[in-house]
C-alpha cells in the first residue's frame, strides 16, 4: 500500500516506525513551543498528534513550498486551540522554518494563539468552536463545483460536538453527499471542566453520526496502522461523508499529562517541559 | 410619479447577471430563497446554489469555506437571522478571514410589518458595524440595490447589504454611485439631513416641505455605512447649523451613531436622531408602523425645525 502522496516528498512512503518517530518529534515541538509561550493547550494537541502526523506525512496531497497549489487536499482544524499541533506539522513539513515555532502567542507573531490565515498553510481561522466542520463543508462544495479531485479533512474535538452548529453541518454534509469530506474526531474524553461523560455525555457517539448519515470508522487514535487504514477506508466511501472516531488519550506521550484535565489549557513549567522532553526522547 | 420596486427583485436579477459573467459566483440561502429572490439564481445555476435549510450559522461558516476555496459567495436570509443568529460565524469565520462573502440581508427594519418584533431587525447595522473588515451598504432604492450588489462582487472582503421587504420608490437624479461616497441629493446650508435606505425618500418629502417654510436642507444619501464618508459629514457639519440623521434602525449603533462619532471627534455640532428609540417593533402595516415609531417625513420635518429653533 502506498501512503506517501506528499508532493514534495514523493520518494519512498514512510514506514509505520518512521511515522511514529515523526509523531514523537511533533510532540517534542508542541511541548517546547507551549512551554516557551507560557500558555496554550497541550492536552488536545498531544491526543491528536498521531492522527494528524499520519495525515500530513502519508495522506495529504500538498506542497509546502506552494501552499496555494490548486490541486491540494485541504486540512482544517476546527478545534483551533490545538493549533500548536497544526503549526508543528506545518513547520515539520516545510511550510516555514521551525524556529518560528518559538514565537507562538507572541505579539506580532504569525503563530497566533488560535489559527489565523497569516500562517502559511492555514486555510481559515478557527477557535470559536463548532464552526470548522461547516467551513470544511464549504470547501467540499467548492471542490464539487470545480470538479476537483481533492479531499477535505477536518479535525474536530469530542467536547466540540456539544456545539449545535456541528450537527447543522453534519446534516448538510450528509444531505449534499459530501464523500470528499473526512472528519477526524479526537475523542480524548475530556473538556475544560472535566470528563465529557460528566459534563455533557456524547455517547453513543458513533450512532449519532450514523443517524446523521455519515460513514463511521472507530479506531485507536494512537495506533498508526489503524489510523492509516481508516484514512484509506474513508477514501473508498461514496455518497456520504466519513468520520474517523478516534479514541485517544488526552496528553498522550507525557506520563504526567495523560488524562489530566489541568493540562487541557495549561502550559508546562520549565521543569515539567524538561521532564516531558526526556520522556519523548 | 415615482416607480415603486422591490429591492430584492433587482437583487435576484442582478445575481443572475453576475452568475452569467462570473463562474466564481456561488449563492447560498437558508430556506428563504423565494422571499430573498436567490431562487432566481438557483433556477439558472443549480450547480452553484446551495440551500442550507433553517441553519444560518452553518450557512455562514460554509460560505467561509467556499470563499477559502476561491469562490465569491453571495448569501441571503432575513436581516434578523443574518446579523443576529449567525453573528459569531460572521465575525470569526467570515470577517476575521476577510473572505469574499457578501451577506445580502432582506426584510430589515420595522417595515417587515405584520410579522412583528421577532422578525424586525432594528439592530443589524449596529451588530455588523462593529466587526472589523466588514463593509456595509444600505441602498435607498431598487436601482441602487443593483449597484451595491455589483460593487460587493467587485470589491475584496466581506459585505453586509441591507434590503427591505416592501416596494420602495425609485429616486431620480441621484448621480453616480460610488462605494464609500455619499450622494448629495439636494443643496442647502440651513440644515443637513443624512439618511439611508427607505428613509431617504421620506427625507426628500421633508426637504420639500421645509423649502416651503424657507428652510434650505441638504439631503445626503449615506448609502455606504462602512467605510463612512467622513468628508461629506464634516462638510455638512461645517456648512449647516445641524444634522438630522434618519434610519429605519435603532438610534443606537447605526447611521446616527456613525455620524455622531465623526462630528464629536472632529467638529461638534447638533445631531438629532430620527430612528427607532430603543424599542422593539410590533405587528402592523408598514405605513402604520412608520407613523407609530416616528419615522415619517413629518417626523423628519419636525426634527429639522426643532433643531433650528433650539
Amino acid at each position: 500500500m502506498k501512503y506517501n502522496q506528499n508532493k514534495t516528498n514523493p520518494s519512498t512512503p514512510l514506514t509505520i516506525e518512521e511515522l511514529e518517530d515523526k509523531a514523537r518529534e511533533i510532540r517534542r515541538l508542541i511541548i517546547k513551543m507551549i512551554a516557551k509561550a507560557g500558555s496554550g493547550h497541550p492536552g488536545g494537541s498531544l491526543s491528536s498528534t498521531d492522527l494528524i502526523t499520519a495525515l500530513f506525512f502519508s495522506v495529504l496531497k500538498h506542497d509546502p513550498k506552494n501552499p496555494h497549489w490548486p490541486e491540494r487536499d485541504r486540512f482544517h482544524m476546527s478545534k483551533g486551540h490545538c493549533c500548536p499541533l497544526w503549526y508543528a506539522e506545518l513547520a515539520e513539513s516545510g511550510y516555514f522554518p521551525k524556529d518560528k515555532l518559538m514565537t507562538l502567542r507572541k505579539l506580532g507573531s504569525m503563530l497566533q494563539g488560535h489559527p489565523d490565515r497569516r500562517t502559511p498553510g492555514v486555510e481559515s481561522a478557527s477557535g470559536s468552536l463548532g464552526q470548522g466542520l461547516s467551513v470544511a463543508l464549504g470547501m467540499s462544495l467548492g471542490a464539487r463545483i470545480d470538479k476537483k479531485d481533492c479531499r477535505i479533512y477536518v479535525l474536530i474535538g469530542d467536547g466540540e460536538i456539544q456545539e449545535g452548529s456541528i450537527w447543522e453541518a453534519a446534516m448538510a454534509a450528509s444531505h449534499y453527499k459530501c464523500d470528499n469530506l473526512c472528519a477526524i474526531m479526537d475523542c480524548n474524553g475530556f473538556q475544560i471542566d472535566g470528563a465529557t461523560k460528566d459534563i455533557m455525555n456524547l455517547e453513543p457517539v458513533a450512532k449519532k453520526w450514523q443517524a446523521f448519515g455519515w460513514h463511521t470508522i472507530e479506531i485507536d487514535g494512537h495506533n498508526m496502522r489503524q489510523i492509516l487504514s481508516a484514512y484509506d477506508e474513508a477514501k473508498t466511501i461514496k455518497g456520504k461523508p466519513s468520520i474517523i472516531i478516534a479514541r485517544t488519550i488526552k496528553g498522550k506521550g507525557v506520563s504526567f499529562m495523560e488524562n489530566v484535565v489541568d493540562f487541557h489549557g495549561r502550559a508546562p513549567t520549565q521543569e515539567e517541559a524538561e521532564k516531558a522532553l526526556r520522556e519523548l526522547e | 410619479m415615482a416607480e415603486f420596486l422591490y429591492q430584492r427583485d433587482i437583487y435576484g436579477q442582478t445575481l443572475v447577471e453576475l452568475g452569467k459573467q462570473r463562474k466564481d459566483i456561488v449563492v447560498l440561502d437558508a430556506d428563504l430563497s423565494s422571499s430573498t429572490r436567490t431562487s432566481l439564481f438557483a433556477k439558472e445555476f443549480p450547480e452553484r446554489f446551495f440551500n442550507f435549510g433553517i441553519a444560518e450559522g452553518n450557512m455562514m461558516a460554509a460560505a467561509a469555506g467556499l470563499a477559502a476555496f476561491g469562490k465569491t459567495v453571495f448569501l441571503s436570509t432575513f436581516a434578523m437571522f443574518a446579523s443576529g443568529r449567525a453573528w459569531d460565524q460572521v465575525r470569526n469565520s467570515i470577517a476575521y478571514n476577510n473572505f469574499n462573502v457578501k451577506i445580502v440581508a432582506t426584510h430589515a427594519g420595522i417595515t417587515v410589518g405584520p410579522d412583528g418584533a421577532s422578525h424586525q431587525a432594528l439592530e443589524d447595522l449596529a451588530l455588523m458595524r462593529v466587526i472589523p473588515n466588514m463593509n456595509i451598504i444600505v441602498p435607498c432604492d431598487a436601482p441602487q440595490t443593483a449597484e451595491a450588489v455589483i460593487t460587493a462582487a467587485n470589491t475584496k472582503g466581506p459585505f453586509y447589504i441591507r434590503l427591505g421587504r416592501t416596494k420602495v420608490s425609485t429616486l431620480e437624479n441621484k448621480g453616480k454611485f460610488e462605494f464609500g461616497k455619499a450622494q448629495a441629493l439636494t443643496e442647502g446650508n440651513d440644515i443637513a439631513i443624512i439618511a439611508c435606505g427607505i428613509m431617504v425618500s421620506e427625507a426628500l418629502i421633508a426637504v420639500n416641505a421645509l423649502a416651503k417654510k424657507g428652510i434650505k436642507a441638504r439631503l445626503i444619501n449615506m448609502h455606504t455605512l462602512k467605510p463612512i464618508d467622513t468628508k461629506a459629514i464634516l462638510k455638512a457639519a461645517k456648512e449647516t447649523r445641524g444634522i438630522i440623521v434618519c434610519e429605519e434602525h435603532s438610534i443606537i449603533g447605526g447611521l446616527a451613531s456613525s455620524v455622531a462619532e465623526v462630528v464629536a471627534e472632529n467638529y461638534p455640532t447638533k445631531v438629532a436622531r430620527v430612528g427607532i428609540k430603543d424599542r422593539f417593533g410590533q405587528s402592523g402595516e408598514p405605513a402604520e408602523l412608520l407613523k407609530e415609531y416616528n419615522l415619517t417625513n413629518l417626523d423628519i420635518e419636525k426634527a429639522a425645525v426643532q433643531c433650528l429653533t433650539n
